[in-house]
């Protein structure tokens, strides 16, 4: 606003001039470090929680925490992490990097991204702020199954409702705005089998946030009318039944997880073919097993429903139909590992958290799969197992992805090199930390280690303990990340405009650090 | 207005309905799962009303044997049970049987009984005559009293099922909801008829 050297600035203090630029940027470039910054800070506070709960099954019995604060932290960390980290970290993501990439100069609707920003702190903070609210926070899980967030939830379960719908809107809107960029802004030239993989798994994200996001806020306003304005949408009592909760609940939720992952998909494919110096193998099929992933989110819902009783064609349905997503992901493994083949390849910091991705998120692939057998998720269901699965597809999946893309593209925001003997101290303690926390709970889940639970039996005892040592050390290395990326910003080596020998994209031919405003006249891509 | 911000303004409202559609899909899931679950009988929740005109007047089939489960409610004051706990019938018999009620509260309680029934796909097959579950029951304090279900099982009951449960779940309503009949006005036309009939075999 105030960039011009031309205009007289108006005497104002620099706190408030700091104030009003970052209240009421309509930049994508800031807006993007604004989603980033607020992202990492959920971040830490989810992971916060995590400590919480891991401190307290470190060993059997009760330490530390009542149980129906545990519950709350476990509650909130899931809705903490799945809307205020994964989420808006890759809507930051798509903020910085989307116009870059296509050659526009911002996104098709500024203010409206601004306005899609600042609902998010608001909604939070009223999240959060239910832990000092009479009843204490929502301790039902980020599910809110009813009947128990219903009837039996604490009185900030209102809060958490509100909290939920600010933060729909802020997605919806904010995927209209990239769906509008991405079909409008375009360069010259550009046509849509030409964008860049970040931006197509983008695209395809956008259309099913505003298809998914709705049918949350339906749910929760049913949650709302039933719990305070005389409806019975869930209560047996009324003529309701809690079971379409969770038909409701997950037919948002299945597309959730999904929104949760295909941005980091579009990373690696950025990323890989980069540090292999060889160009992306496949990109039509990648494309193409994007949508099949996506379309295939819509009708798979039910695989988080096979012990409610559900009749046995029905079961069968959802089996079959969930084991078919291995296959459009498993294209895309293969790609990516066709992609280095006789490739030339070098292991910098965001190569390495792209390849754990691709080797981690394979893993979790894998124990999903097996929970995808309807007859044996009777055995896995509400275990640990599922704790593993989900964790591992999340942390080194869209947790990695995202630490990757910003190991690839700091150099450009902020014009300084990382420091790459740091970066792979974090990666490597990373990953030798998640495994310790994570790969345990296959092992308990299996072993019948329910999960949202306070406190366990006293066979799960080692593996828990191990789960716990990883978790702090994972907690730790956090902190490392914090710091690294701080340090680069305020200064390091200087990147160059290329940043990676063999990086492509209209994103490098952009200086280091990107000015405010890039592409103001489009380029012509051929 | 540019073309390509009419072009832009386009999608933006296209989108925008997309959003608020799926919200409406939203609540539209509601009656669309009613629809399927009374098409498929999934849930058991597939009541089959009819009159005893419509009964089939002799028993032609085979043997089937009927569990009757109560389930007393949140908030509801009540001792709620079936008088026997399993009967043998025939396809196409109409049978009776009856649920024992007290309030023990110190005033006039009602009561929705909604029912259930297992398997579900099974559950178009039970078609009840009468039941006291087609109305709200009001009981007053300390009121006991033995509430009819007169059925028969059609003769579409898949034939691998051999064993039917049907289950009672028995919830307070509220003042606002009252639509009730005095118990006393369907007791009293059955006591006399079935008073030989009645058996006090408890579950």
């Amino acid at each position: 606003m105030i960039a011009h050297a031309e205009t007289i600035p108006p005497a104002r203090h620099p706190l408030v001039s700091f104030i009003l630029r970052w209240t009421l940027t309509t930049n994508h470039k800031e807006i993007g470090t604004l989603y980033l910054s607020l992202s990492f800070l959920l971040f830490l506070i989810g992971g916060a929680m995590a400590m919480i709960f891991r401190a307290e099954l470190a060993e059997p019995g009760l330490q530390f925490v009542a149980a129906d604060f545990y519950n709350q932290m476990v509650t909130l960390h899931g809705l903490v992490m799945v809307f205020g980290a994964v989420m808006p970290a890759f809507v930051g993501l798509a903020n910085w990097m989307i116009p870059l990439m296509i050659g526009a100069p911002d996104m098709a609707l500024p203010r409206l991204n601004n306005f899609s920003f600042w609902i998010l702190p608001f909604a939070f903070f009223m999240l959060l702020s239910s832990l000092f609210m009479e009843g204490g926070a929502p301790n039902f899980g980020w599910t809110l199954y009813a009947p128990l967030s219903t009837t039996y939830g604490p009185p900030s379960t209102d809060f958490l409702i509100f909290g939920v719908h600010l933060m729909g809107i802020s997605s919806i809107l904010g995927a209209i705005n990239i769906i509008v960029t991405i079909f409008n802004l375009r360069a010259p030239g550009m046509t849509l089998m030409k964008m860049p993989l970040f931006v197509w798994t983008w695209l395809i994200t956008a259309f099913l946030l505003i298809m998914a996001m709705p049918v949350l806020a339906g749910v929760v306003t049913m949650m709302l009318t039933d719990r305070h304005f005389g409806t019975s949408f869930f209560e047996a009592s009324g003529g309701g039944d809690p079971l379409i909760f969770q038909h409701v609940f997950w037919f948002f939720g299945h597309p959730e997880v999904y929104i949760m992952i295909l941005p980091g998909f579009g990373i690696a494919s950025q990323i890989i073919p980069t540090f292999a110096r060889k160009k992306l193998f496949g990109y039509p099929s990648m494309v193409y097993a994007t949508v099949a992933i996506a379309l295939l989110s819509f009708v798979v819902w039910g695989h988080h429903m096979f012990a409610t009783g559900m009749p046995l064609a029905t079961e069968l349905y959802f089996m079959y139909a969930t084991m078919l997503i291995a296959i459009p992901t498993g294209v895309k493994v293969f790609n990516w590992v066709a992609t280095m083949w006789r490739g030339s390849m070098t292991f910098e910091t965001p190569m390495l958290f792209a390849l754990g991705f691709v080797v981690m998120f394979t893993i979790g692939g894998l124990s999903g799969l097996m929970l995808a057998i309807a007859p044996v998720d009777f055995q896995y269901h509400d275990t640990f197992f599922v704790v593993a699965h989900i964790h591992y597809v999340l942390y080194p999946g869209a947790i990695f992805a995202t630490m990757a893309a910003v190991y690839y593209w700091l150099p450009k925001w902020c014009g300084n090199m990382y420091n790459e003997t740091l970066g792979k101290i974090h990666f490597w303690t990373a990953v030798v930390a998640l495994n310790l926390t994570f790969f345990p709970m296959h092992f308990v889940g299996l072993a019948g280690m329910p999960r949202r639970i306070v406190d366990y039996a006293l066979p799960y005892t080692g593996m828990n303990t191990f789960a716990s040592f990883g978790a702090f050390l994972l907690g730790a290395t956090q902190i490392l990340f914090l710091y690294i990326v701080i340090k680069t910003v305020r200064g390091g080596e200087k990147a160059t405009d290329q940043v990676w020998e063999s990086a492509e994209g209209l994103e490098w031919t952009v200086p280091s650090p990107a000015p405010l405003h890039t592409f103001e006249t489009p380029p012509r891509v051929d | 207005m540019t073309g390509s911000q009419n072009k832009q303004r386009k999608h933006m409202v296209l989108l925008g309905l997309v959003a608020v559609s799926m919200f409406g899909f939203a609540y539209a899931l509601v009656p669309l799962y009613e629809i399927f679950c009374d098409i498929t009988g999934f849930n058991g929740r597939t009541f089959s009303q009819t009159t005893a005109a419509e009964a089939p007047s002799e028993a032609i089939g085979r043997e089937v044997t009927i569990q009757f489960l109560a389930k007393v409610g949140r908030g509801m004051p009540w001792e709620f049970r079936p008088t026997e706990s399993r009967m043998q019938v025939r396809v196409g018999e109409v049978s009776e049987t009856r649920y024992y009620a007290r309030n023990y509260a110190n005033q006039t309680v009602i009561g929705q009984a909604v029912p259930s029934v297992t398997p579900g796909f099974a559950a178009p097959s039970l078609h009840k005559i009468e039941c006291f579950c087609f109305t709200q029951q009001s009981l007053e304090a300390g009121e006991e009293v033995e509430m009819p279900v007169r059925f028969y099982v059609d003769d579409d009951l898949p034939a691998d099922v051999g064993t039917l449960s049907l289950s009672y779940s028995l919830y307070p309503v509220s003042a606002s909801k009252m639509t009730s009949v005095p118990i006393e006005e369907v007791a009293a036309v059955h006591t006399e008829e079935h008073a030989a009939v009645h058996t006090e075999e408890h579950p």
